[in-house]
């Protein structure tokens, strides 16, 4: 029998429809992976009861004909995403034993469409991170390792788990959220796809709140084909999200044999700075040539407010952030640590249940937002993202996607000195202008560098134009035959 | 921009965080090298700028979704109280407030 944790979704999906194995033998596949690499501290909860429970109602539903467009697909599900009645912390301690009476609005969607969920993902505290070191529940490993070296890689943040989980082989496909690169970013790292769709395309009901006006959900996966399926079921209009889009959701996964023939690719000079690692230059001048011969035209663009983008980022988020995490207050739900006043209990609950880089952030935000210095830092960071925005507008009226590299660099490791919080955050100074703008962005696994490790390739389009994205994504894809069955399953 | 003691002293409490004594300077020079990176912001000229307040796209039209003011939730008093750290009966629970 093949082995059926490799397969993409797609070819799942036909092989489930003929009948070649049950939904219930791939979940059990998965579950089997999911047991053979605990190590990689992917999952803080499993759930191997539902998985085996739903897998037997997709064959049965695939036995009558009415299999959904994800039946029977073993999925992980980041833990930031409620889950009705499965345990759901957002990595951090404060939300420790925490079990929703309800279910988000994507996991919802990826439920009705008969997917199968295998358990919650491990990521960084609140999505606060790019290396999943900040999870309450430990560090994720990459499944990949450099060339000739033993020591362990972070798989990137925060969707960490996410990334390890499907390039690892123990999910086909899972979700992560995206607030300033914490899909693209791991995806980049362990070298698989990922998407953030168009700010309002998928609902954020559910979903345990970072920032609220930069964050969005979206698919992990080892395909780009599969993005596209698993991101046609995640979107839709939910009322229950006031920011989410009233506008209908194309068939994505049609887009994807388009072609890049007669489209205008941007190639934005900002992103190439002096000291731009040497090999990531060299794979975007690549992925530049893949997109010519396929018949694009490239167009030198500039995008000025670039390197404005991460200070603003880092207003704007924890601004957010301070006033979304205020209702961890040992009262609701959650950790408590008593006190002698109700402000006491406050100030130690939130001290005990918050890890460092939480708190860090809750306190910048804090000031950032506070009397005094509101105009300086929250307002001028306002404008900011106004002109970020306007730079976008008008390089989209020159041309069709822009493309940069995902990461500045490959995955560092685990053991790595990472006591410089600057240095950490500009892992993510290519993809929080997409957040800022809005903007739909995804990472294509593009190569190895010289020490056999992944390196992605971005592909940004303007708002609502994920088809153009996915149709770049796809001819970088084929350009590229990443190896990404190099790792063993 | 540089952070003293009694200015980190204040933000932990309009926080809600307790920081003791003791980590109030290392906290101050943490949070003073993220502000004085972020000072690079000054020099990005803003004037006339309408700040951009949120991600929707106004350029589509799209605005905030309104919907009929009236209840359409509710009579689930035992789920809301479900994971409360102290579910005292019918309510939550905290220490007391009023003597």
């Amino acid at each position: 029998m093949t082995n059926l944790t490799t397969l993409t979704i797609a070819a799942a999906r036909d092989k489930l429809a003929k009948k070649e194995f049950t939904a219930l033998e791939l979940t059990e596949a998965h579950l089997a992976a999911m047991e053979k690499h605990k190590a990689l501290n992917a999952f803080i909860t499993e759930t191997p009861d539902i998985a085996c429970a739903r897998a037997k109602e997709s064959d049965a539903r695939i036995q009558s004909g009415k299999a959904g467009a994800l039946e029977g697909i073993p999925l992980g599900i980041k833990d930031l995403f409620c889950t009705e009645g499965v345990q759901t912390t957002a990595a951090s301690h404060i939300l420790e034993g925490f079990t929703p009476q309800y279910e988000s609005t994507v996991s919802q969607k990826l439920r009705d469409a008969g997917s199968v969920m295998l358990g919650k993902l491990n990521l960084d505290e609140f999505a606060m991170g790019s290396s999943n070191m900040t999870s309450y529940f430990g560090p994720v490993k990459s499944p990949w390792k450099a060339k000739g070296r033993s020591d362990d890689l972070v798989p990137g943040g925060s969707s960490g788990g996410s990334a390890a989980a499907v390039s690892g082989y123990l999910a086909m496909g899972a979700t992560g959220t995206d607030t300033g690169g914490s899909i693209r970013q791991p995806a980049s790292f362990v070298g698989i796809v990922g998407v953030k769709p168009t700010y309002g395309r998928c609902s954020r009901w559910g979903i345990v709140a970072f920032a609220s006006s930069l964050d969005q959900a979206g698919p992990m996966t080892r395909t780009v084909r599969d993005a596209a399926i698993m991101l046609k079921v995640m979107c839709g209009h939910d009322p229950k999200d006031s920011t989410s889009a009233k506008l209908d959701v194309p068939d994505f996964e049609a887009a994807l044999g388009k072609g890049v023939k007669g489209l205008r690719i941007g190639i934005p000079k900002e992103y190439r700075p002096d000291g731009l690692n040497g090999e990531v230059a060299a794979l975007w001048d690549k992925g530049i040539q893949w997109l010519k011969d396929a018949g694009a035209t490239t167009v030198d663009i500039s995008l000025p407010h670039t390197s404005a983008a991460l200070p603003t980022y880092y207003i704007v988020a924890p601004a957010e952030a301070s006033s979304n995490l205020a209702r961890y207050d040992g009262v609701r739900y959650g950790q408590r640590v008593e006190g002698r006043s109700l402000d006491e209990m406050y100030s130690k609950t939130r001290a005990a249940g918050f890890g460092f880089e939480v708190k860090n952030r809750i306190l910048i935000g804090t000031y950032v937002l506070s009397a005094g210095y509101y105009d300086a830092y929250y307002l001028k960071a306002q404008k900011i993202r106004a002109l970020i925005l306007k730079d976008f507008s008008d390089a989209f009226a020159k041309v069709d996607a822009i493309l940069t590299p995902t990461a500045p660099t490959a995955a560092f490791g685990l053991n790595d000195k990472q006591d410089d919080p600057v240095a950490m955050y500009l892992n993510d100074v290519f993809t929080v202008p997409a957040n800022l703008a809005g903007i739909p962005g995804a990472s294509v696994p593009a190569g190895l560098n010289s020490e056999g490790l992944p390196l992605g390739l971005q592909v940004l389009t303007k708002r609502w134009d994920e088809e153009t994205m996915f149709r770049v994504c796809q001819v970088l894809e084929d350009a590229a035959q990443f190896p990404y069955l190099t790792v063993t399953p | 921009m540089s952070l003293d003691k009694a200015t980190v002293r204040k933000i932990a409490t309009l926080a809600r965080i307790d920081v003791p004594e003791a980590d109030l300077d290392a906290t101050a020079a943490r949070l003073s090298g993220i502000l004085s990176w972020i000072e690079q912001l000054n020099e990005v000229n803003t004037d006339g700028v309408q700040p951009m307040s949120g991600g929707l796209d106004e350029s589509m039209g799209l605005k905030l979704g309104w919907r009929a003011d009236v209840v359409n939730d509710g009579g689930i008093r035992d789920k809301v109280l479900a994971n409360a750290p102290d579910a005292n009966g019918a309510f939550f629970g905290v220490p007391k407030v009023v003597e």
